[in-house]
């Protein structure tokens, strides 16, 4: 046996390590500041997500592999990273006015949010199982405990309770697979499975491993059969949490996803796209129309973002160049339309979720009226907004593929989804308000997040151009 | 003699009667146990694969090392959550705990 020299680049990871970095700086400072000076603490942990977006802007069009071929650097985990970076940082700006709300502003709380993004940007560039699983286990372990991060309240215990057990058992899932896949392969490396599935014979224990990670990660991208968690979790969740865990470990789940099905398994496509074209139909038709019958606002979403996980799934099945970038853009326009929508509800607070209190928002905070039925109306997918935009190219994509059927049923469940996003708009506009409660002027920071999700909102609808040449220069060659 | 499909017929058995006391149990301490479980019977499909199809390579020895790890983490964050609800409810049975619905 000879000893491998370690294979370090430093370079590579370094947005990783600036928010390792400052995860840790803001747990060591945490017990040494007294009172007001924790204050600093939000701050600090977004100055530092800003600086990572700035280095992996630095890193763009840059491929490398490093640690041992652990680790890839490339466009495409690049684009992930912008995705994850920006979610969390619209979810910690929009955070801070609601944690002093709710008494529960503590340092732990942007480092766990950190240490999960930490996890969900391994997730997006490695090529090897073994670090796509830390990166998960990573990114749950902080999940879990965020959402039970109100102590004291009753349904955020059992939010936290339900998201673990389900979570640790798609775990379970996940790494039996991943463990027959690396019997029938001999390897964990994606790129060592892929040349093993363009041979000729593909064991049993290929298919039993590759439907058992589809299962693992189905739980964690919210797909149909394995989706039961996620209203309970959303509704019970803080909201700001809530938020974050609908868009980035969503997105990293995709993109584990995408590497694992377009990449190592590209050469395999018919026979796994039928299964995902169900799975699609299937998360699409349940979300949207469970979610007609919602009252709860966290929930209506909750059931919207499994429904729009169905609208990802059928760039998946479409797979090829396009539906690889059609699925980026459509996860990076969700980041801002869905995180934007929450903040509105985050300003609201915990306690005005039911569709009632927001009878006549529009008399009362204009403003926020205003953006809220912006942010319904991209995720319903009006043009000129980027849900628009990011549907039109899911469905283009599939019909460019021959999956014309798919994408006649998605367009017929956008028009479904209509209703229930409508219905947010009508309540807030055409109904009087429904208590004389004292306005409270919108937190500086809460409103920057919110700036910023409308720009990104507005920007992918009206002028798609730029960031869908991104998504296309950042895939990864495909079969 | 002991051949691969021995260790992956301990494991499959393994696998399942982890989910099943996932399924059934209604004690949050079973169910992370049955979890666990499943955990175990994936670590034993590793060592079993490193040992009989890569023996050069310790590719799935290492995994199985960094399954421990994580199982252990995951244990610390499940204790604590059950302890948080045992606080509040003064039970852990996972029916009983059913605020959310619809």
């Amino acid at each position: 046996m000879s000893w491998l020299t370690p294979d370090i680049n430093f370079k590579i990871i370094s947005p990783e390590l600036i928010i390792l970095i400052v995860a840790l700086l803001v747990l060591i400072l945490e017990p040494l500041l007294k009172g007001r000076s924790k204050n600093i603490l939000p701050h600090i942990s977004w100055i530092g997500v800003a600086l990572a977006l700035v280095s992996v802007i630095t890193l763009w069009n840059r491929e490398e592999l490093g640690f041992n071929q652990m680790f890839i650097l490339d466009n495409f985990s690049c684009f992930f990273k912008i995705i994850f970076l920006s979610g969390t940082l619209l979810v910690i700006l929009s955070s801070i006015s609601y944690l002093k709300e709710e008494k529960i502003f503590h340092g732990e709380y942007f480092s766990l949010i950190l240490f999960a993004t930490f996890g969900m940007m391994l997730m997006a560039s490695s090529l090897n199982l073994i670090v796509i699983f830390l990166g998960l286990e990573i990114m749950s372990l902080c999940l879990y405990i965020l959402a039970g991060f109100r102590r004291y309240d009753l349904k955020s215990n059992e939010s936290s309770m339900k998201y673990f057990l389900i979570g640790a058992f798609a775990s379970g899932f996940l790494l039996y697979g991943i463990a027959m896949l690396y019997g029938a392969t001999n390897s964990t490396n994606l790129k060592e499975i892929l040349i093993f599935t363009q041979g000729f014979e593909n064991p049993l224990f290929l298919f039993i491993g590759l439907g058992l990670i589809l299962v693992g990660l189905g739980f964690k991208i919210a797909s149909f059969p394995f989706h039961m968690w996620v209203p309970d979790v959303y509704e019970g969740a803080p909201t700001p949490i809530t938020a974050f865990i609908s868009s980035g470990p969503k997105a990293a789940g995709f993109s584990a996803l995408l590497r694992i099905l377009l990449f190592a398994f590209g050469s395999l496509h018919i026979d796994w796209s039928f299964v995902l074209w169900i799975l699609a139909v299937l998360t699409m038709s349940f979300g949207n129309v469970i979610a007609l019958s919602q009252t709860n606002i966290k929930r209506l979403l909750a059931y919207s973002s499994i429904a729009h996980a169905g609208y990802v799934l059928v760039a998946l099945v479409a797979g090829g160049d396009s539906g690889i970038s059609s699925a980026m853009f459509y996860l990076l326009a969700y980041t801002f339309m869905n995180i934007g929508a929450f903040i509105i509800i985050i300003f609201l607070g915990e306690k005005k979720v039911n569709l009632d209190d927001y009878s006549g928002l529009v008399t009362k905070y204009p403003i926020l009226g205003i953006t809220l039925a912006l942010f319904m109306f991209s995720l319903a997918g009006f043009p000129p907004t980027s849900g628009f935009m990011a549907k039109f190219y899911v469905f283009s994509s599939a019909i460019k593929s021959g999956y014309t059927g798919l994408a006649i049923i998605g367009v017929l469940n956008s028009f479904v989804s209509v209703y229930y996003y409508l219905r947010v708009v009508v309540i807030m506009f055409m109904r009087a308000p429904v208590d004389e409660v004292q306005k409270v002027p919108i937190p500086f920071f809460l409103g920057l997040a919110l700036l910023f999700s409308v720009w990104g909102t507005l920007h992918l609808g009206i002028l798609p151009q730029s960031f869908l040449t991104l998504a296309q220069n950042s895939i990864f060659s495909p079969f | 003699m002991i051949t691969l499909n021995h260790y992956l017929a301990l494991a499959s058995i393994l696998f399942c009667i982890g989910i099943y006391g996932v399924l059934t149990r209604r004690n949050a301490i079973s169910v992370l146990m049955s979890i666990e479980l499943m955990f175990n019977a994936a670590n034993i499909n590793f060592i079993a694969f490193s040992k009989f199809i890569t023996p050069v390579f310790l590719t799935g020895q290492v995994f199985a090392v960094f399954v421990i790890t994580i199982a252990a983490a995951e244990a610390t964050v499940a204790l604590a959550i059950v302890i948080l609800i045992y606080r509040h409810h003064k039970e852990i049975n996972v029916d009983k705990i059913n605020f959310l619905k619809w």
